[in-house]
């Protein structure tokens, strides 16, 4: 069993198993090994993270990088020699033409920080925002990209960022798990790969908090079983447990004691994170949470049910849990591939995501939490400035994927506020000034944990593994830290 | 215990370690290199030239003219005068993190004729089977270095228990136990292993563990993650195979190239889905050639793994970092995979009366080349790549023409020659029947990895099966018989302080059982169970919301009706991007890669899942129905035993009785007055003639003995 994870467990238990040898307890290291040092590895800034996912990748030309240029080449043939070597997952090469934006930008901020019209709530947070638009990364399939996202490389069996984070700091609630995916609309192309804990104990997955009362699978009693008959259990199953433990001495025994009062504690403590009774109205017309779905348009982002509704409580229940001290907190909406029909599925797409998050970061801020929570925006790659003539199609109404150039939003959690970061070349095409590979970003979000991606590691068949790749040599973004 | 062959096998023993004062190079030297120096000094990483984990690199003249080791002189060695340099610029390791007793090791090995033997997991077995040692002796002896010994025998009700548990994967049935308890004969044990040998279940449960290594799954994964709807037809194959005890060597041959077998049969063709298991991306923008270079990569890399016990991965790219293989080496082993193609084949046979497709490997030529950087965009096009095994590991002599096929690799990998998959297959036997390996970093035989204390325990049991001629029945009946395996896994403060990590085995183990095997036990005692060896996958109950997690919500899971609801854990569909999470929860694998041992969680989202979730819950309340109807007229106290036998296989203390009979009463004020209540706590397991307000309570006293850390662990 995991000893931090059990150190956790008896120290924040009340209840207490009496005169059990804490310490011997505490000397265990069984079946999973463990992180010797659960705290950080220098003073951190950031205690929680809220990672907001837009799979699918967003157009970052539409979005957040202005490129006059591209408007005004709009029809014509690129530069050869930037296709040179270059694959695609749809577009054909040699017909292609650039595509400008129809989208309207303007300045925001004291920065004068670029956004395009639709986003116009964001661009109000423009002073806590960090944009980073020269990203890039090595996938360009949507599958490995998010692996590589969430995980660092596109590869199965490895953990995501939110498990590493879990793994190096442990939770600061023992009542809730301390890593919850919460998703709106349509699942993503890496489903629960996502979230996945690789070879770190299944302790460091994540949770996914599905909507509705009951957020944990298996959370409330069966049918007919009374609250008062679960806890007379539960006394019961204690102590025939903790007779057991007397005549193994096995202490994997005494855990599983805790889990079970944990368990019981989840169970009210989870319904009360997704109550949103008390909660003024005013908060909750911030977030959009009582919001309809608009009749027209979506496409592929309208997803199941009300897609709006229940991404703005997605926002919502991420700030009641980092109040909480969820650790990591994943928020997933999966319908950004526009390969067609982009301007009025992205005008959608907007306009769902817009307001609750621009809603979330003021909330965070008026609380006081926002110093101490990073919150991030990005997709899995971003979206190319040519536009997509797939044979057949009459017209260009899409992009394709564009591992070469994208843009990321951070905000709080010790990044500089206000801050544009690097740049693209005139259409966008590669970055220009400072490019961040994916793993630089992830090993700047390590270090605003206090985290030295270099140093979390876990030995794995032999191998130290980290989140970065180690094949890579990765940085840390200092000129981001505030 | 001072019979001729202890005595024998203690002077070799001896001899190999203790008696002459000799440094031992595995045991005390290599370690040094590996945490001291290596990061810097191995494979790709060979700074100066010095690479120790390439032994000519070590002996012979440096660029810069120096040689690191001179043997028989350490005083000339230069790998000595940089340890011990006090000179800032020439100190090594450069943090200075050598204490003068590794220097001590270090100078002595040296000055003794620096030995340096083949690195432990590659070199040749000894013959130590002909000592005619066991598992017991070799234990015993190495227990007593810390002055420790083994516990007791387990008690026969334990014993039944985890022989059920380890050899079928069900807990053993009241007649079962019974029976064993009073058949006093001194065989009882060995027959009953045998019994379960016999069991159709036996191939099941080691079936299941196969399909951990093959990353078996009823879907494609990736985004679209098709289902592919006839792979249990090799899941079968893998059972059937496992139950006629097929040798380990035949098992190999088939699945690596069945296909090329002379007359082959069709479930000689079937046997090489093992490499169809791998995922599959299709994709929209997805390059064909690219995916398959990626499955055929994932096919090298999971060989080497389940076979040899080596991450090959890192030499994709460049030269590996720690072990002694090229880049070119490993796109030599590579290139057997590259000249796999994956086809479908007309199957009807035993697995599938109907004729159906399924998904098998074949031979196809392709020209294999490195890829720069691991990118199969650059291709070296002019260095040529044939059929190898990588150079460091035993080559075997054959007559064969010097190019190698894909079946002289099914050959090779599992072979008496080849020590190495024997150590791997004995030490994965091992880990399944202790739940510790022996090789210290879970399954790593790399140049990296430390002797293990047990190195001759492991290399006996290799011995053993060659000896056995790769039976992987008798390897298991061999290690259940020994005492090792029988003694109790109970814990002493004395014995942990001097052996926490039970390394010396002078007890059992006890630990939590997978979660397919959780699913069986509380079906079997509650009763619910529904057998059938083999065939198609299954649809349990899953809770809503779960198939949705599918791409764009394109998969809907049809809950199965009839028996097939209450099949083995093993038989759940299992779709990569959604998979049931009752079997995720309790770290099964998402077959996304191979695994060769799994993690054991502990924590309260399976609390919540025993307690809560509509599968477990279900078999509480036939459990109830159970220990009700065959203990009709009986008092409580009867039932409450029933039940702790058909969940632990053991009976309850008065103790134990006691405070179940206080969970009953509260229970029973709570339903006589709650009959509404009392109907949905029973479900539809009610009893004709019986109310439901005197039911409940019993489905409320079930599920707390199910939720036993004991029921849920194999002691």
């Amino acid at each position: 069993m995991q000893e931090n994870l059990r150190r956790d467990f008896l120290t924040s238990s009340a209840s207490g198993i009496g005169g059990i040898a804490l310490s011997h307890l505490l000397s265990q290291e069984i079946f999973a090994e463990t992180n010797p040092n659960k705290s950080p590895h220098f003073s951190p800034k950031a205690k929680n993270c809220i990672f907001i996912f837009m799979a699918g990748a967003p157009s970052q030309l539409d979005l957040f990088d202005y490129k006059p240029k591209l408007n005004e080449l709009d029809g014509k043939k690129m530069n050869s020699e930037l296709l040179k070597g270059k694959r695609f997952a749809f577009l054909q090469k040699d017909s292609a033409v650039l595509m400008g934006s129809p989208r309207k930008f303007s300045q925001h901020g004291q920065s004068g920080m670029w956004f395009s019209d639709l986003v116009p709530n964001l661009a109000k947070c423009s002073d806590d925002l960090c944009m980073i638009r020269s990203m890039h990364t090595d996938q360009f399939n949507h599958h490995p990209g998010q692996l590589q996202m969430q995980c660092g490389e596109a590869k199965f069996g490895i953990p995501s960022t939110g498990s590493w984070i879990n793994y190096g700091l442990g939770s600061e609630n023992q009542n809730l798990p301390g890593y919850i995916v919460l998703t709106a609309g349509r699942g993503s192309s890496g489903g629960a790969t996502l979230w996945q804990n690789g070879f770190l104990p299944s302790n460091y997955a994540g949770v996914q908090f599905r909507n509705g009362n009951s957020p944990l699978l298996n959370l409330t009693n069966p049918r007919g079983l009374p609250v008062e008959l679960q806890r007379s259990g539960l006394e019961t199953l204690r102590n025939l447990n903790q007779k057991h433990f007397s005549r193994t001495q096995d202490p994997e025994i005494i855990s599983r004691i805790e889990n079970y009062e944990l368990a019981f504690r989840m169970q009210s403590a989870a319904p009360e994170l997704v109550d949103l009774s008390n909660e003024n109205s005013k908060t909750l017309d911030n977030y959009g949470v009582n919001r309809n779905l608009p009749k027209e348009g979506g496409g592929r982002g309208k997803g199941n049910g009300n897609t709006y509704a229940d991404f703005s409580r997605n926002c919502l229940l991420a700030r009641r849990m980092v109040e909480r001290g969820v650790r990591f907190v994943n928020i997933i909406h999966a319908s950004w591939d526009h390969h067609s029909n982009l301007d009025p599925e992205i005008s959608f797409n907007a306009r769902m995501s817009d307001q609750p998050i621009s809603a979330l970061i003021n909330d965070l801020k008026e609380r006081g939490l926002l110093d101490e929570t990073l919150v991030v925006w990005a997709g899995e790659f971003g979206r190319t400035p040519l536009g997509e003539n797939r044979p057949g199609r009459k017209a260009n109404t899409g992009r394709d994927h564009h591992p070469n150039a994208f843009t990321i939003l951070m905000a709080g959690g010790g990044v500089r506020g206000g801050l544009t970061y690097g740049s693209t070349d005139e259409i966008g095409w590669n970055p220009e000034e400072n490019p961040v590979h994916v793993n630089d970003f992830q090993a700047t979000l390590l270090h605003l944990f206090g985290l030295d991606h270099e140093k979390l590691t876990y030995n794995h068949a032999g191998t130290e593994k980290r989140l970065t790749s180690i094949t890579r040599k990765s940085r840390v973004i200092t000129d981001i830290l505030a | 215990m001072k019979s001729p062959i202890f005595i024998c096998l203690a002077l070799f023993l001896l001899s190999s370690s203790l008696c002459m004062s000799e440094v031992d190079f595995e045991r005390e030297v290599r370690p040094i290199l590996i945490n001291h120096c290596i990061n810097c000094h191995g494979g790709i990483k060979a700074k100066a030239g010095l690479n120790f984990t390439n032994k000519a690199t070590v002996f012979s003249r440096l660029d810069s003219g120096e040689i690191p080791v001179i043997a028989n002189h350490s005083d000339k060695s230069e790998l000595i005068h940089r340890i011990v340099s006090t000179e800032e610029s020439e100190q090594m390791p450069p943090d200075k993190s050598l204490n003068q007793k590794e220097i001590n090791t270090l100078k002595a090995w040296i000055s003794e004729g620096a030995k340096w033997p083949k690195h432990w997991s590659y070199s040749t077995l000894h013959g130590k089977t002909e000592m005619g040692a066991t598992i017991d002796q070799i234990i015993a002896f190495k227990l007593k270095e810390i002055g420790l010994n083994q516990n007791k025998i387990a008690n026969k009700r334990t014993l039944i228990r985890r022989l059920s548990l380890d050899l079928i994967g069900l807990p053993p049935s009241k007649i079962e136990i019974n029976n064993f308890l009073n058949n006093r004969s001194k065989h009882a044990y060995k027959e009953l292993v045998q019994r379960l040998m016999e069991s159709k279940h036996f191939g099941e449960r080691w079936g299941r563990h196969w399909l951990d290594s093959a990353r078996y799954a009823d879907s494609d994964g990736y985004e679209k993650d098709n289902t592919r709807p006839n792979a249990w037809i090799w899941r079968s194959w893998v059972i059937k195979s496992i139950n006629n005890d097929m040798p380990f060597d035949q098992f190999t041959a088939q699945q690596i190239s069945g296909d090329l077998e002379k007359n082959t049969k069709p479930n000689q063709v079937l046997a090489t889905a093992f490499h169809r298991q791998t995922l599959y991306n299709r994709e929209g923008g997805v390059d064909p050639e690219e995916d398959r270079t990626k499955r055929t990569i994932d096919r090298a890399n999971t060989t080497a793994l389940v076979w040899l016990g080596l991450t090959l991965e890192c030499a994709q790219c460049h030269d590996h970092p720690y072990d002694p293989l090229t880049q070119k080496e490993f796109y030599e082993f590579y290139s057997f995979f590259n000249n796999m193609t994956e086809s479908e084949m007309d199957y009807k046979s035993e697995f599938s009366e109907k004729k159906t497709k399924v998904r098998v490997i074949r031979e196809k030529k392709r020209e294999t080349f490195i890829f720069r950087r691991g990118d199969f965009l650059q291709p070296v096009k002019n260095v040529k790549i044939s059929q190898k095994v990588p150079n460091y590991l035993t080559q075997i002599n054959s007559n064969k023409p010097s190019e190698w096929n894909r079946s002289d690799l099914g050959n090779w990998l599992v072979n008496a020659q080849n020590p190495l998959s024997a150590r791997v297959f004995v030490n994965d036997v091992w880990t399944k029947l202790f739940g510790t390996s022996l090789v210290q970093i879970k399954s790593d035989f790399g140049t990296r990895s430390k002797p293990p204390i047990q190195l001759h325990l492991l290399d006996h049991l290799a011995e053993k099966i060659i000896d056995f001629n790769w039976s992987r029945k008798k390897i298991i009946e061999y290690i259940v018989n020994s005492n090792t395996y029988k003694q109790s896994s109970e814990r002493t403060e004395e014995a942990d302080k001097k052996d926490l990590q039970n390394n010396y085995y002078h007890r059992q183990n006890r630990f939590r059982v997978e979660g397919e095997i959780i699913r069986d036990i509380f079906l079997s005692s509650s009763g619910l169970i529904k057998h059938k060896i083999g065939g198609p996958s299954v649809f349990p109950p899953v809770p809503d919301g779960v198939a949705e997690q599918s791409f764009a919500g394109n998969f809907k899971w049809k809950t199965s009706k009839g028996d097939d609801r209450y099949r083995r854990g093993m038989y759940t569909f299992f779709k990569r991007t959604a998979p049931d999470p009752n079997l995720i929860t309790f770290d099964c694998p998402d077959a996304n890669v191979s695994i060769t041992r799994r993690n054991i969680s502990n924590n309260p989202i399976i609390a919540l899942a025993t307690l809560g979730n509509e599968v477990f819950h279900e078999a509480a309340q036939a459990l109830a129905k159970r220990i009700v109807e065959t203990q009709l007229n009986s008092v409580d106290e009867k039932r409450i035993v029933e039940a702790f036998i058909l969940c632990t296989s053991r009976m309850p203390e008065p103790y134990e009785i006691d405070e179940v009979m206080a969970l009953l009463k509260k229970s029973r004020d709570y339903y006589s007055e709650n009959v509404e209540e009392a109907k949905k706590m029973i479900g539809i397991h009610s009893i004709d003639n019986f109310k439901p307000s005197d039911l409940a309570p019993w489905v409320s006293v079930s599920r707390i003995i199910l939720n036993l850390d004991e029921t849920i662990t194999r002691e």
